[in-house]
This record gives structure tokens, C-alpha cells and sequence, in this order.
């Protein structure tokens, strides 16, 4: 990855500063390989993609990376240090949300840092202002089951938001919302990013989306998976929101993914 | 002003009872009284205080059996749904006394532990244990994996994963398969009533048979089937009130 | 589950609970539990027996009845009431509460009025099948997709067709898996009937053998019985699937 370009919009940045790495990951399932050898560095304060199509192994990655499931071989760094499990350095946000249908908005939110024995009454400010933050206001003691589909990934959001994670893994987050909703995510995103001192990784299967909301795109093909290509997008960002989608290089991105995608789709 | 449902259910009821009054009257048989005659034999056995004795017989081998069951059944099948190696031990015992007529067992069980309390307990214990086992197994087996994920994620123990997300997702069915457990129950309470020794609301049933009292008779199985609708759809309305919304609120719905 | 790789069958911890059953009852435990394999001899001994086929045939009768009548009182029943509102406010209160009522409370009333007798245990192996069939019938008819009514209605197809070629297939599933559960509701009727009325049957066998402490043949006929009752559940749930597979995906 060392012939990447480095300049982005974090270029006032050290943006060299590597967060997460894969080293040589594999996964089998029985004889067949969902990964292969898969070597890829996310650098710190920044958002990457994992971009392929379906049945690329871009979630069974993200889950590796999370230590939910283990590698068959090879193994993964964050800060320097090899994972073996879940840890606190790392957060997940669910692609179908996984909120408990049973808890209130805020005890979801809090649930993190409940399983982290963080006493009720602490664990509930930190909740309520992340709930806030998100857009919540109000709905506290809602029930998932009242809520739409948007709003129920913002608290999966808010829930990984509060336990102060440096890595956010996001798990095709979006792709459960509707269109417009699916928007507004993606601009609350990149403020979250340019804000926030965390690094994301971020698995999407919409080439848009990717190229929308990145700093970093891999996108991996399938059978057995592996990184073909790195890219990064420059001089987007600081276009501004609401003027990436008619900026050129943006458009050209986007047609360039897809036709190294297209020959990989039925 | 009264629901149209509410309407129609006293409709269905005036029906029904108005059809059992005709069919008392004509008669269909000597043994069929009528609707009045098995009412005002109802009120009579309630006054008198016969139905209240015969109840606190009946209900004894009831609750003893519902509870062991409850308890040995919940704990069974936490286990089995937690471990595949229970589940391959265990599981095929309770399929099969799921599917087998347990009845059956009842001359044997009372060769074994005589007449008294123990057959009956045990009777009940029979036929209200395999559903609440293979409901609580089966509900901890199929807790979504997005949750269970999502607890190891942000770090939960295993003891956190499952009392803090498999029980409380598996707890709808748990109860259901409570309720199911004690409708089960009910069924042997009577059949051992009926089969082992006339006590209780059997001994109402068997007794004013022998003398061919049949209002009476009538009035004391009305009594058990009224109790244990009313019983059952209480918990079915509490497992409603409880458990509202608990199966929404995933993205596939 | 998995032993050194091999994934072990399902119901394979059975031959395990045998093995045990065959050692509690070669130690002599209890004079309840005989050993499996005397259990086993003893039940070749019985089954050609004159008594053993009379109890078979005579269950396998009221079975039989009970359940084609619940079956073909039931569906229709249940059909329709999916399809009439009023019929479905009126009947519904009733088919719960028969659903969930101890059945067993009515056999005594069911003797009395039809005598000691095959009527009786025909009529309670029918009301044990028969109420969940009927809301399973209601609930099949029911849950069929919009669509496919408006489907059926676009491209002209007259009542009698839709009924026979696209609401019947679509509720089948559900008709199905009711008629399984019926039967499997209806297995413990017929016994549960043969017991309180034991004079035809397995019951009067069972009096028979528990009256001479015959333990290896109440054994015996108890292994036959299950067998049996295991097996046809497992054949109709083994049937629910081969037409399940459209059900998730109407």
C-alpha cells in the first residue's frame, strides 16, 4: 500500500499513523476460503471502506478485526497490538442494529457500558448526552420497536459512540435505512470523522457511499478475498457536503470502481 | 355503547348455552340436563362449600407438579439450548415424550408410587415437562446472533451474554411455553383424579356419576374448564402485557 | 453433535439411554425396570398374540376415525371462518377455549352419553385433534397475501377457481401443520380414552398387565406405542416440510 498517495484531506495531519492492520489474514470455512492472505493498514483519524461485492468476505473481515470471529491464519494489529478477542479499544455498529427489543433507548445506549460494570447512574449521563448527540433528544425511554429504521441505528450508533472507542466498525450501517435517511447519515458521518480523533472502518457494498464518505477505499474481490486495489479519493473533501456528489473527481472515482467491479457481478 | 365483538360474544354464548338448554329439555339423553339445572347444581355446590374442598384437593398435585416442572424444565432447557452436547443428550427424550402419549405411563406410575400425592405430581410433572423444555431450549438455541454478537462485542462475559441478552430474548417463548407447561398440567391433574382416585373435583365428577346426579356432575366439569380457560387466558394476557413489542424492533420486520 | 469429526444423528443419544435402561435393569434396581432386552424378547413374544392385534386394530380404528373426522370437520371449519367475519366472531371465543380446556374433563360426560364404548373414544380423539386443526385452517386462510387475491381476481378466475387453485394451496402450509399437531394431540386422546374407558384397546391391556405386575409387557406394549406415536409425528412434520418450502416465500 506504500505506493498510495498520502495526500488527503488529512494531509495537515500525520495521516501516516497506521491504527489498525491486517497481516496476511485467512479464513476457511470447512474448504472453503472466505479470505486469503489479506494485508491491509487503516490509518488513524480516518475513515476506510471496504468495498466489494456481495460474498466478498468484507464482513467476515470486519468481524475479525472486532476478534468475534478468529482468523484461520494471520493476525490482526490494533495499536501494535495483536488482537485475540473483543476489547475495549474497538466498537461495532450492526448492520440490522441489534438493539434490544426488551430495553429503552437509554439502557441500549448504555448497554456498552453496562457490560463494562460502569455504575447506572454514570453509564446514563454518558448515554444521555451521546443520545443527544445523535439526535435522540427525547426519545430516551422509547422502545426500538417505536422507532424507524433510521432512528434505531442512531442509537446503534450513539451505543458504540459511548463506550469511547477509538475504532468504530461499521457494518453496511446504512443499508437498512431508507434513501434520504441514508443521506443525512452520510453527511452526520463525515462531520463525525472530521470531528472525532477515531478511525473507522466502514463496510458498504454502495460504490457511492464509499466514495461519498472516504478517506481510504479497499475494495475486495471475491473467491477468494483479497484487497485489489487501495484508492483515495483527493481533493473531495474539502468541496464541502453538499458539493462532493457534482465534483468531477468524485464522479470520476465512482466510474472507475465500477468498471473494475462489473466484471465481478452476475 | 357495547362493541360489535362484545355483541357477538354473548350472541355465541347465549347460542351455545341456549342450544345446551334445548337439547337438556327435549331430552337428547337421560344423562343431559339442562343448562339451568347444571347452573343452579353449580351454585349449590358453591354454597355448600363442596366445590371450594374439592378445589384445594385438586389443586394441590397442580401446583406441586406446575412448579417442579417450571423450575427442572427451565434449567433443562437453558442447558440443552446452551450446550450442543446436552442438546444431542437430552433433546431426543423430551421429542420423544413431546410426541408420545404419556398418559400411558399412569398405571405404571401408579404401581410404583401407590394412589396417593406422589403419582399425581408426578403425572402432572410428565405432561407439562417436555414443552417447557423444548420451548426454552429452543429459545436460547435461536437468540439472533446480531445480539449475542453485539454483547460479546462491547465486551460482555459469558454469564453477561446470557442473563443480560439469551434469557431475556428467549423469555417470550420461555412463558408461552409456561403456559402450554400448565394447560398440559391440567389435563393430567384431572386424568389422575379421574384414573388414579376420585379426589377433589374428580371425586365431584365420579361421585355424583355413580348416584347419577348429572347436573352436578355437569356443574363440576364446567367449573374445571371455566377455571383453567380463565386461568390460562390470564396468563396469556400478562405474557402480552409483558412482552409487548419484545419480538419487533429487529430489522426484519 | 461432533465426535472426533463426525457429526453424531440426532436421535442417536437414544441407543445411549437404552444402554443405560438395560444396565439399571440388569442391576436390578427396581423391580419396574426390566432389563431392555427381556423388554425386547418380550415384545416379539406379544406382538403376533390374538390380544395384542385386537388392542392394535381396535386403537388404530378410533384413530383413524377420530382424526378423518376431525379433519374433514375441521378444515372446512376453519376455511370458513377465515373467510366469514361474522362466522369467525361467533366461533372463535369457543375454538380457543376448547383449545386450551382440559378435554379430558368431558370424557366422563362423553361416557355417560355414549356409552363404555368405541363411540366414546372416537368422539374424544376427534375433540382432542379438532380445534387446533380448525384455527390453523382460519389462521392459513387468513395470512394469504393480498396480492395473490387481487392476483387471482385480475386474470379472471371465478370463486370456485380461486378457491381451488390458489387459496387452497396458499393456506395448505398452515392446514398442514395443524392437521400434524391434530394428530399428534389426537394420539394422546385415543389413549388418554382407552385409559378412563378401559375396556377396549391398550387400556384394557394395560389393566390386564398391570393388574398381573407384568412389567416386560407394559413395557412392551409402552415401546410399541411410542415407536408409533414418534413415528407418525416425524412423517407428517417430514410431509410439512416438503410443502413448507414455498410457505416462507408467498
Amino acid at each position: 500500500m506504500s505506493q498510495i498517495s498520502l495526500a488527503s484531506r488529512q494531509a495537515a495531519k500525520p495521516a501516516a499513523e497506521i491504527a489498525v492492520r491486517t497481516r496476511d489474514v485467512s479464513k476457511n470455512y470447512g474448504s472453503v476460503e472466505a479470505l486469503k492472505k489479506l494485508s491491509l493498514d487503516f490509518p488513524r483519524g480516518q475513515l476506510t471502506s471496504l468495498l466489494g461485492p456481495s460474498g466478498c468476505g468484507k464482513t467476515t473481515l470486519l468481524k475479525i478485526i472486532a476478534g468475534l470471529i478468529p482468523p484461520t491464519s494471520g493476525e490482526v494489529e490494533v495499536n501494535g497490538k495483536t488482537v485475540t478477542g473483543p476489547g475495549p479499544d474497538r466498537a461495532f455498529v450492526f448492520q440490522d442494529f441489534a438493539l434490544l427489543p426488551w430495553a429503552t433507548v437509554l439502557r441500549n445506549v448504555a448497554f456498552g457500558l453496562e457490560l463494562r460494570g460502569v455504575a447506572q447512574s454514570e453509564r446514563e449521563d454518558i448515554a444521555a448526552k451521546y443520545i443527544r448527540d445523535v439526535g435522540l433528544a427525547g426519545f430516551e425511554t422509547s422502545y426500538p420497536h417505536q422507532l424507524s429504521g433510521g432512528m434505531r441505528q442512531r442509537v446503534g450508533l450513539a451505543r458504540a459512540l459511548s463506550v469511547d472507542a477509538e475504532v468504530l466498525l461499521m457494518d453496511e450501517p446504512f443499508s437498512a435505512v431508507d434513501e434520504q435517511t441514508r443521506r443525512k447519515f452520510q453527511e452526520d458521518l463525515l462531520t463525525l470523522v472530521a470531528n472525532e480523533n477515531k478511525t473507522f472502518i466502514f463496510v458498504t457494498h454502495s460504490i457511492e457511499e464509499a466514495v461519498y464518505v472516504s478517506d481510504q477505499i479497499a475494495i475486495l474481490l471475491p473467491r477468494p478475498s483479497r484487497v485489489s486495489e487501495v484508492i483515495r479519493p483527493t481533493g473531495i473533501r474539502e468541496k464541502g457536503t453538499e458539493n462532493i456528489r457534482r465534483d468531477p473527481e468524485y464522479l470520476d472515482t465512482v466510474d472507475r470502481i465500477w468498471a473494475s467491479l462489473r466484471s465481478y457481478v452476475e | 355503547m357495547p362493541s360489535r365483538s362484545f355483541l357477538l360474544k354473548v350472541l355465541s354464548s347465549a347460542i351455545v348455552f341456549g342450544a345446551w338448554e334445548i337439547a337438556g329439555r327435549i331430552p337428547v339423553s337421560y344423562a343431559f340436563p339442562t343448562f339451568l339445572e347444571s347452573m343452579q347444581a353449580l351454585v349449590a355446590l358453591t354454597l355448600d362449600g363442596t366445590l371450594f374442598a374439592a378445589y384445594a384437593e385438586t389443586l394441590r398435585p397442580l401446583v406441586l407438579g406446575v412448579l417442579i416442572s417450571s423450575f427442572l424444565g427451565i434449567a433443562l432447557g437453558l442447558w440443552i439450548g446452551l450446550s450442543a452436547r446436552f442438546d444431542w443428550l437430552f433433546s431426543p427424550i423430551f421429542i420423544v415424550m413431546q410426541a408420545a402419549p404419556l398418559a400411558a405411563l399412569i398405571p405404571l406410575l401408579v404401581m410404583a408410587y401407590g394412589i396417593g400425592l406422589t403419582s399425581k405430581v408426578f403425572v402432572v410433572c410428565i405432561m407439562a415437562m417436555p414443552v417447557i423444555v423444548l420451548n426454552t431450549a429452543g429459545a436460547v438455541r435461536n437468540t439472533p446472533s446480531s445480539l449475542k454478537e453485539m454483547a460479546r462485542a462491547f465486551l460482555g462475559s459469558r454469564r453477561d451474554v446470557i442473563l443480560k441478552v439469551i434469557l431475556p430474548a428467549a423469555s417470550p417463548i420461555i412463558f408461552s411455553g409456561l403456559r402450554l407447561g400448565i394447560s398440559a398440567g391440567f389435563i393430567g391433574a384431572i386424568l389422575s383424579e379421574l384414573k388414579i382416585t376420585p379426589t377433589g373435583v374428580g371425586d365431584i365428577i365420579t361421585y355424583s356419576r355413580s348416584i347419577a346426579d348429572y347436573p352436578s356432575m355437569y356443574a363440576a366439569i364446567f367449573s374445571i374448564i371455566l377455571l383453567a380457560v380463565l386461568f390460562l387466558n390470564l396468563l396469556e394476557k400478562i405474557e402480552l402485557h409483558l412482552f409487548r413489542g419484545n419480538n419487533r424492533g429487529y430489522v426484519t420486520d | 453433535m461432533k465426535l472426533f469429526g463426525h457429526r453424531l444423528p440426532d436421535m442417536s443419544s437414544l441407543i445411549l439411554w437404552g444402554l443405560l435402561w438395560e444396565i439399571v435393569g440388569r442391576l436390578g434396581v427396581t423391580f419396574f425396570i426390566p432389563p431392555l432386552s427381556a423388554v425386547f424378547v418380550t415384545l416379539i413374544e406379544i406382538i403376533g398374540t390374538p390380544a395384542f392385534l385386537k388392542a392394535l386394530g381396535e386403537t388404530a380404528y378410533a384413530f383413524s376415525v377420530g382424526v378423518l373426522a376431525a379433519v374433514v370437520i375441521g378444515v372446512p371449519t376453519g376455511i370458513m371462518m377465515g373467510k366469514s367475519r361474522l362466522l369467525d366472531e361467533l366461533l372463535l371465543p369457543w375454538v380457543n377455549i376448547f383449545l386450551s380446556a382440559p378435554l379430558t374433563a368431558l370424557v366422563p360426560v362423553l361416557m355417560v352419553l355414549f356409552g363404555f364404548g368405541m363411540k366414546s373414544i372416537i368422539i374424544t380423539t376427534a375433540l382432542f385433534a379438532i380445534w387446533i386443526i380448525i384455527l390453523n385452517a382460519r389462521a392459513g386462510v387468513m395470512q394469504i397475501n393480498r396480492s395473490l387475491v387481487e392476483m387471482a381476481r385480475c386474470f379472471g378466475a371465478s370463486p370456485l377457481d380461486a378457491f381451488a387453485k390458489v387459496y387452497f394451496w396458499a393456506a395448505l402450509p398452515e392446514i398442514l401443520s395443524g392437521v400434524r399437531i391434530g394428530v399428534i394431540r389426537a394420539v394422546k386422546g385415543v389413549i388418554i380414552g382407552q385409559l378412563l374407558i378401559s375396556i377396549v384397546g391398550f387400556g384394557a391391556l394395560f389393566e390386564l398387565y398391570s393388574a398381573n405386575f407384568l412389567m416386560t409387557h407394559f413395557w412392551a406394549v409402552l415401546i410399541v406405542l411410542f415407536a408409533m406415536a414418534f413415528s407418525i409425528s416425524e412423517l407428517l412434520a417430514y410431509l410439512e416440510r416438503r410443502v413448507s418450502y414455498y410457505a416462507a416465500k408467498r
